[in-house]
């Protein structure tokens, strides 16, 4: 995997194209296990899941693929856009995660490690649909004109309360389909899924400047997404920097 | 007295800010800022409210079909692999 400096044009830090020409590898760990001082009970349980997985437990592993199904779909629908490519991906993913559980050695989170063979396997996906040029999910990011906050106007303390569950859902789901592939998925991990910076940097093979920059990214342009519904009325919204 | 943050200063360290990681020194002069800028205290606040209510949308689940034809063809990857399919 080859990184290579882009032109953002912006003040954030500098972002990293991901170039994808190169088959990325599965992902292998090659250190050995640290022995954790203190585990969560669900850490520990999932731990011993991939123990007998690795077994010969089919029902362990598909405790870990109940578990995981739905990140990973969304994942996939995040990256590929298309709802049978992502179906794809999903089984392609848990399959290959299953092949080669021998490869995981605890050293980061089983849901990071299938994030990185299933964003593997959505890429391959784009470049197969896409096959007369080179697949990125960076591709169109590097303006810089979409770190620009355009309006700004308060919101009342839970301005979601404005909304019943199903228009919230459609408002939350349509603001966030806007955002190009790259933001949507660094923002689910990072904010939906609860990954730290490190482990979605790990599992996307992005550095660590660039998830911070694309998560920035992707906060300011959904929230410049949700003014529209959730800013308190009668406010004067304005332009800004 | 240390010169207070730009705006562009500011929402540079927004990040970190937010996810409550920022060094006791910079998020002096963060609080500064907002203190004296509200459009940077609504961004702030706005951005803030934007990561919480996706935080609050129930996990998705997968649709049952989708969930079916997973595990068949998790179920017929292990048949195609097991030695009793040898016999």
């Amino acid at each position: 995997m080859m990184l290579v400096t882009a032109n953002s044009g912006c003040y954030l830090a500098p972002v990293f194209a991901w170039d994808n020409k190169v088959e990325r590898k599965m992902p292998t760990e090659t250190i050995p296990v640290p022995v954790p001082v203190e585990v969560s009970p669900e850490v520990e349980e999932e731990l011993q899941l991939i123990t007998r997985a690795r077994a010969g437990d089919t029902g362990a592993f598909s405790q870990l693929i109940s578990r995981y199904e739905g990140k990973i779909f969304r994942l996939a629908m995040n990256i590929t856009q298309n709802r049978e490519d992502a179906e794809d991906v999903l089984q392609e993913a848990f399959i290959k995660a299953y092949q080669h559980l021998d490869q995981f050695q605890g050293n980061s989170r089983f849901y990071t490690w299938a994030v990185r063979i299933a964003v593997n396997q959505a890429l391959m996906k784009l470049r197969k649909r896409r096959s007369d040029r080179t697949v990125s999910l960076d591709e169109q990011i590097d303006t810089g004109e979409d770190t620009m906050v355009r309006e700004i106007a308060a919101w009342d303390p839970d301005p979601e309360e404005q909304f019943s569950r199903e228009e919230l859902h459609g408002i939350l789901t349509e603001a966030i389909d806007g955002l190009e592939p790259i933001y949507r998925t660094v923002f689910n991990l990072r904010d939906v899924d609860g990954l730290s910076t490190e482990e979605t940097a790990e599992a996307l093979e992005l550095s660590i400047p660039a998830v911070k920059s694309r998560l920035l990214r992707a906060r300011l342009q959904l929230r410049d997404k949700l003014n529209r519904f959730f800013k308190r009325k009668g406010d004067d919204a304005f332009a800004y920097m | 007295m240390t010169p207070l943050l730009t705006c562009k200063e500011f929402l540079a360290e927004l990040n970190e800010y937010l996810d409550e990681t920022t060094r006791a020194e910079i998020k002096l002069k963060l609080e500064r800022h907002l203190a004296e800028c509200p459009n940077c205290w609504v961004i702030c606040d706005t951005t803030r409210k934007t990561i919480r209510v996706y935080q609050g949308m129930k996990p998705c689940g997968i649709p049952d079909d989708v969930h079916g034809r997973l595990m068949k063809a998790f179920e017929r990857r292990i048949a195609a692999t097991s030695p009793d399919t040898l016999i």
